[in-house]
């Protein structure tokens, strides 16, 4: 049988969040791209949640635009209410959370990913990796294989330089309700059964994770009476730098806010034994920050009443997603917990809740890179790579996009370190720490948060998305003149000064604030936790109109430049281990004061510095220390080997 | 085994070296300011006092210590097999000298890697006490292609290999420079890690409440904010009094460790050098009759009893024309500036004149102890004239020593009868450890780099407190939470930076 041999630069394996933005990053920068699904219906599909942001997710969607992905344009067409989360808290926790209309919001993607030249896509099942062994085999580099081609259950060979793995949960998947299992992917779709193997052949570790998703309720069968009514923002903010303001003020769509009880608690209690997590029928391990109403149960004894949102799936379906109740419990306990909860007592379940589990990988085998440490040009991204979450599938989608294209082009990959993104926190720990469940984004987890807010990712990210080159110049100058005017206005609130005039000590009187005893600054005014930069207006007769964005910016940085500062300092104590490089032949046995934990680790995980290291469980102090008296000691000289 | 090949260190210029007393030192004092390299060279030190005692301990550790102390150590069968003992053994036997001769009649012990103090091979060799033959035989290690230890370098080894944290091996340190019994006792305390564990225990508090307004922001719909301002300002003010608490243990700390600084002022010929005779319990100062013999302050470290006191005898303050003695005068003020303790000396058989009226001027608001000296004399000035002073002076309305007790005080004393020394004693323990100098169960932070920590705390939770009244959003006081965090780790050792790395190298280097 003649074998059919195709040619490309990449493959992109999978279609949905992650695979969509690798394959778009790769194609975009001029790369022959072939993007495989198990089915082209199922591009960019929404299988669990109806949302895209939220909480610290809302971060990683803004974070993803202003390097240059589609995420965030995506959402700002397809989006029914919208609505910026915390808004009463600090800019640091605000976040965006739009509900999606999912068909549209998956056929929006599939139409950007079809017209996109150097772009292919192709409906079939990934098989095989195809590897051949480098040169470059030396004693101390695990880099002995690189990727040349994959492979189809149909037996055609493509041929390429990359490799981007973005499975999701679609690896010898398997979903439960209750007692009942069947062997396929999310929503009925098609299991990929075959590359497991081919990746274990490899000497890639696998691993089995679980996740949930609750029912879907035909709209009819709803009592929104008994609930409370959710309402989008006034005015709504898009996601995505480059999407006018002005185009996203549409008609929104209510979601509704109702709660479970002691009756929907007694009925989970009574039939633990028959879930299949509590039954032991699931291995894999689920993520503890989205968990099922029976964890919350479970977890939460003490509290009488758990949230459950119900939001629309979408404008042209009477689906309704039952938020904050994702189970796997069996039919029959599904249909008579739902019916404990106020609004839902009639209830009609149109697809059952589901708990659904699947091959991934350990991520320290990558490179924060997002490339294998052991194989070149292959790299990964989104749920194979252990995480949870449609947006951390495609920061991750991205960021192997762009690296899989820097490394065709032979130029250094890209990576985005804890102070200057979302991103970066997340990829850093995945390939650092021990996640022992899907990993979901979240505002605790990033410790300079005051500098990674979603407001200013553009002033962080742009320009790296232009070196890259998925920011076009138009958009980075853009940024650029943002930058400056916000530098320009706040020199100018610190240089000018007010007295206490009779004016002034009215305005202040007005505002319940403090009179002035002497001259001060307009910023030192905006820093009183009573005065806001739009007040000031009134007093400030100089002052030039500025863009809205401009203005946020300049509020922001005013009024918490100490906290700021502090912040800023905390980083720079942090980059100081990050620029500690350490050599990739760097041979941990001849450190013979390393303890044997510490060893084991740092050969397990390779870290790139010293920072990096310093953030391995199992690493201590006093190892960092041995560490860099090591590298001091050999700074400048060659490693000795043997 | 690599452990910090040619590692470049440079070498403090502490004066303190017990290598050097013991004329042991192997670069005698030409090594200050002198860059050095360490190599992975096996290092022998005796462990023990150097005194008549009647055990030594010689330890040796390094690759090769078992094979260099075989060379001359033989069983009682006469045969060096060391290499053939197990690890964690004690062996019976002799050291020779290369003539064949023994040396010694000793126990040796063998310690394998990684289970020892250094986590290298360590041999300890216990012989008979007594400094010249413990040099001897350390001589014979050192013969046998040891390298004489640096001081501290054990406990360098011992945290370079990961065996002890950084606050144990600066508490180590410590100990090797302690100046006096007390200082010994706070560091075995903080080796012990008291000073760990309470810094340990607020760091953990302030971790709690990181973790608690974190958990709250990722899941507001269970873990609820209200009314935590107020719970965690109340946590804020506790966990600031106990850093306070600790700061002023910090200076207490420094007094127990370096001592009190005390200075001896007082007009010419009161009998301030006598007093300094009698504390030093030698003729040291130059005591004449004639006013202003004392031209130059004289400094001297001295052990009152359980205290260390750095002496400084002032010349003699009085209005002067002499401008050799002028010059001692300028720095007698300028050394009570710098003072913790004053003792002003008052013959109390002449009266009081304008130069006591200087005097006090120059040490008002000083811990000062007054000593009514030559009470063996008839008394022409007493308490009421010292009184009278301190309200003509001062324009005070009241009686002085009575209501600044907590700071002045008046004894009586004969330097030349040699009374009045216990109550001065009594008195200066009152005044710096509380009268309760003995107690156990004290933590003094004694190390310069725990206390700017510890002062660096304190400030971010004092951010922590502006912040909640100002009424910010809570991720706001959790960046000076962090920071208040990232602090106290700094003395547990759990936050490295390299700049810390370099500064407890540079420390370790101590001695010479």
């Amino acid at each position: 049988m003649a074998e059919l041999r195709e040619v490309c630069d990449i493959c992109v394996v999978g279609a949905g969040h992650a695979g969509c933005e690798a394959a778009l990053a790769c194609a975009r920068l001029g790369f022959e791209t072939v993007i495989f699904t198990v089915s082209v219906d199922s591009i960019a599909l929404m299988p669990c949640n109806p949302n895209v942001g939220g909480t610290s997710k809302g971060h990683l969607v803004r974070e993803i635009d202003a390097l240059g992905g589609e995420m965030g344009k995506n959402i700002d067409k397809t989006f029914i209410q919208s609505k910026m989360l915390n808004s009463s808290k600090g800019p640091a926790v605000h976040s965006l959370r739009a509900q999606a209309d999912k068909a549209e919001y998956s056929r929006a993607m599939r139409k950007v990913l079809e017209n996109q030249e150097h772009l292919t896509i192709k409906q079939a099942e990934v098989c095989e990796l195809l590897v051949e062994e480098t040169a470059e085999t030396s004693e101390f580099s695990q880099r002995d294989k690189k990727i040349v081609g994959v492979k189809t259950f149909t037996g055609t060979v493509y041929e390429c330089k990359a490799v981007i793995l973005c499975t999701g949960t679609y690896l010898k998947a398997r979903c439960l309700c209750g007692e009942a299992i069947t062997y396929t992917g999310p929503n009925g779709l098609q299991a990929a059964n075959h590359l497991t193997d081919s990746l274990l052949s490899l000497g890639i570790e696998m691993r089995r994770f679980k996740t949930g998703t609750p029912a879907r309720m035909d709209r009819r069968s709803l009592d929104f009476s008994k609930m409370e009514e959710q309402f989008g923002d006034e005015r709504v903010i898009p996601f995505s730098f480059s999407t006018d303001p002005d185009e996203v003020q549409i008609d929104q769509i209510s979601c509704y806010l109702t709660y479970t009880n002691e009756k929907t608690h007694d009925i989970i209690r009574a039939n633990l034994d028959r879930s299949p997590i509590y039954a032991g029928i699931i291995e894999g391990t689920g993520p503890r920050y989205c968990p099922s109403i029976e964890d919350k149960v479970v977890k939460f004894s003490d509290k009488d009443r758990h949230q459950v949102f119900i939001e629309p799936e979408g404008l042209h379906t009477n689906e309704m997603y039952v938020s904050g109740m994702s189970s796997s419990l069996p039919e029959d306990v599904q249909l008579a917990m739902y019916r404990t909860v106020p609004g839902l007592e009639h209830c009609k379940i149109v697809r059952n809740a589901y708990a659904i589990e699947y091959d991934c990988i350990d991520p320290k085998q990558l490179y924060p890179t997002l490339e294998f440490k052991a194989i070149k040009g292959l790299f990964s991204g989104g749920q194979f790579n252990g995480s949870s979450g449609y947006e951390e599938a495609a920061a991750q989608g991205l960021i192997a996009g762009i690296n899989a294209s820097l490394f065709l082009q032979g130029r250094e990959q890209i990576v985005l370190d804890r102070s200057q993104a979302y991103i970066g926190v997340l990829i850093d720990d995945l390939v650092t720490k021990e996640n022992f469940e899907p990993y979901r984004m979240m505002t605790s987890r990033a410790e300079y948060r005051l500098l990674l807010r979603q407001d200013n990712a553009d002033l962080r990210l742009r320009q790296i998305g232009y070196e890259v080159g998925l920011v076009s110049e138009e958009t980075y100058q853009a940024v650029l003149r943002k930058k400056e005017m916000i530098e320009t206005e706040i020199a100018r609130l610190k240089n000018t000064i007010v007295g206490a005039s009779a004016k002034i000590q009215d305005f202040l009187m007005r505002h319940d604030s403090a009179p002035l005893k002497t001259g001060a600054s307009l910023a030192e005014l905006i820093c009183r936790p009573e005065l806001t930069y739009e007040m000031l207006s009134e007093i400030d007769t100089e002052r030039k109109p500025l863009p809205t964005d401009v203005k946020e910016q300049v509020e922001i940085e005013v009024k918490y430049e100490g906290y700021i500062d502090r912040q800023l300092k905390q980083v720079e104590h942090y980059k100081k281990m990050e620029k500690r490089k350490i050599p990739a032949d760097l041979d941990y046995n001849e450190i013979g004061s390393l303890r044997l934990e510490a060893r084991q680790k740092l050969i397990a995980y390779q870290p790139i510095s010293v920072g990096q290291a310093s953030r391995i469980s199992g690493v201590s102090p006093a190892d960092i220390s041995v560490l860099l008296v090591y590298l001091e000691s050999h700074r400048g000289k060659e490693t000795k080997k043997g | 085994m690599f452990v910090w090949q040619n590692f470049v260190n440079k070498v403090c210029k502490s004066e303190i070296c017990n290598f050097a007393k013991a004329k042991l030192c192997p670069r005698s004092h030409e090594c200050s300011g002198m860059v050095i390299s360490m190599k992975i060279d096996t290092i022998a030190a005796i462990a023990t006092a150097i005194s008549d005692a009647g055990i030594g301990i010689i330890r040796v550790s390094g690759e090769e210590a078992v094979s260099i102390v075989q060379k001359i150590y033989q069983n009682k069968e006469k045969k060096n097999v060391l290499d053939q003992y197990a690890s964690h053994t004690i062996h019976y036997g002799f050291i020779m000298e290369e003539d064949g001769t023994v040396l010694d009649e000793v126990m040796v012990s063998v310690m394998k890697a990684p289970y020892s103090y250094t986590m290298e091979d360590t041999v300890e060799i216990n012989c008979h006490g007594g400094a010249l033959m413990m040099k001897k035989i350390l001589m014979a290690v050192i013969h046998a292609g040891a390298r004489m230890a640096e001081p501290g370098e054990f406990t360098k080894r011992a945290f370079l290999n990961g065996r002890i944290d950084l606050s144990k091996a600066e508490a180590v340190m410590d100990i090797i420079h302690a100046k006096n019994e007390f200082a010994l006792k706070t560091s075995v305390k903080q080796l012990r890690g008291s000073v760990y564990d309470k810094v340990k225990e607020l760091r953990d508090q302030i971790l709690y409440e990181i973790a608690f307004i974190e958990s709250a922001l990722d899941d507001p719909e269970h873990i609820s904010l209200e009314g935590y301002e107020e719970k965690l300002s109340n946590q804020v003010f506790s966990i600031m009094e106990e850093l306070e608490k600790l700061l002023v243990s910090a200076d207490d700390g420094r007094i127990l460790k370096e001592g009190i600084r005390t200075v001896i002022v007082g007009r010419p010929n009161v009998g301030k050098s006598s007093l300094l005779n009698l504390l030093m319990g030698q003729e040291r100062a130059i005591v004449t009759d004639i006013a202003g013999t004392t031209r130059d302050a004289l400094e001297e470290t001295i052990r009152f009893g359980d205290i260390t006191l750095h002496i400084t005898d002032t010349a003699g303050i009085r209005d002067t024309e002499d401008v050799v003695e002028k010059i001692g005068v300028e720095r007698a003020k300028k050394i009570s500036e710098d003072a913790d303790l004053i003792l002003y000396v008052i013959d109390s058989s002449e009266v009081l004149d304008k130069n006591d009226e200087a005097i006090l001027k120059l040490i008002e608001g000083k811990k000062t102890i007054i000593l009514l000296n030559k009470s063996d004399l008839s008394e022409v000035t007493n308490q009421k004239a010292i009184e009278d002073l301190y309200q003509k002076v001062f324009d005070y309305d009241g009686q002085f020593l009575t209501d600044k007790a907590d700071s002045v005080s008046l004894l009586r004393i004969s330097a030349k009868e040699k009374e009045g020394l216990d109550a001065l004693r009594a008195q200066i323990e009152d005044y710096f450890f509380h009268g309760k100098i003995m107690s156990e169960n004290e933590l003094y932070i004694t190390n310069v780099r725990h206390k700017e920590a510890i002062l660096e705390a304190v400030e971010s939770m004092r951010r922590v407190r502006q912040s909640l009244e100002n009424h910010m959003p809570e991720d706001f006081y959790s960046i000076d939470l962090m920071g208040a965090y990232a602090s106290l780790g700094k003395i547990l050792g759990e936050e490295v930076g390299e700049d810390l790395v370099n500064k407890i190298f540079s420390e370790f280097c101590m001695g010479k």
